[in-house]
């Protein structure tokens, strides 16, 4: 405390901080969702395996049994969760997704849902 | 002396109970939709006014004490190791930050509020193995820079408050 910063050094500094912070997340936000492909499939994830892919083109409502239930809906080339019996129901909040690379996540049930691209699903727990 | 130490053992109360409000309320608080990891945070008003008004190590118990009495209340304990991880980290850094004396609590807070976001969806990543989640830190960083700014305001505003109070 014996060399104190003057204070509007410091508010200069929180300045710059804030403004490094932003900059970050506006480089990120290019880097990373710049390309953002519409999707083809959507992939159910538990514990980071892949479980079931199904088709993005086919509207339909799916009960998702793993540590939990969730009920992946699909429409117009759209993903959401519409219900859930996990603590938080955080899963059921999350936006619908429909391009390439978006999540929903259920904690809870340690489960993600997740657009990929792709002409026709490649893993089993599909009913065409 | 026996009365200053129970001044503070009063004012430690307060500033729990006080952080137990603001998760409760954080809960009633709609929103419209959810990013993972994404919190408010306001009982991190607390910590910054504990950190600020006494010292790191009682800002470490009390927040460490509001982490785990509101799991028990709110979040259930598989959120418990999200909090943990957000709280320590957010900590860590808020008292790295103040202790170099650069900074003034605003920019404290928002380097506590991105952290603790960034801590969570670290954890959930690792947890989830899936680095798809990342996809996700940009809207983290942004949104625990607004929530940050907003908790350094209103600890400020608390600590003024205070300021005749002495412990
Ligand atoms: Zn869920």
């Amino acid at each position: 405390m014996a060399t104190e910063i003057p204070k509007n050094h410091k508010k200069r500094n929180d300045a710059i901080l804030i403004a490094a912070l932003l900059l970050a997340a506006g480089i990120l936000f290019l880097a990373t969702g710049a390309a953002k492909k519409d999707g083809a499939q959507v992939c159910v994830y538990v514990d980071g395996a892949r479980a079931a892919s199904y088709s993005l083109f086919e509207n339909r409502e799916i009960p998702l049994a793993y540590d939990g239930h969730n009920t992946l809906k699909i429409e117009a080339g759209a993903a959401s969760v519409t219900d859930a019996d996990c603590p938080d129901r955080l899963c059921v909040k999350q936006r619908a997704i429909s391009k390439q690379g978006e999540t929903i996540v259920c904690l809870p049930h340690r489960l993600i849902v997740k657009i990929e691209g792709g002409d026709a699903p490649d893993v089993d727990g599909v009913v065409r | 002396m026996r009365s200053r130490r129970a001044h503070r053992l009063a004012f430690y109360a307060l500033m729990l109970a006080l952080a137990m409000i603001f998760s409760y309320l954080e809960t009633l608080i709609p929103v419209p939709f959810f990013v993972p990891g994404m919190k408010l945070g306001l009982a991190n008003v607390v910590t910054m006014v504990v950190l600020y008004k006494i010292g790191a190590r009682e800002a470490a118990v009390i927040s460490l004490a509001r982490i785990c009495l509101s799991a028990l209340l709110f979040s259930g304990a598989f959120g418990l190791i999200y909090s943990l991880a957000g709280g320590a980290l957010s900590l860590a850094v808020m008292i790295l930050l103040k202790r170099s004396g650069r900074f003034g609590m605003t920019g404290v807070s928002v380097a506590g509020g991105v952290c603790h976001n960034f801590a969570q969806i670290g954890v959930a990543a690792l947890l989830l193995e899936t680095g798809a989640l990342l996809s996700y830190l940009p809207v983290l960083v942004v949104s625990g820079a607004v929530t940050g700014w907003l908790i350094g305001m209103l600890g400020g505003l608390l600590l003024s408050k205070l300021a005749r109070l002495h412990l």
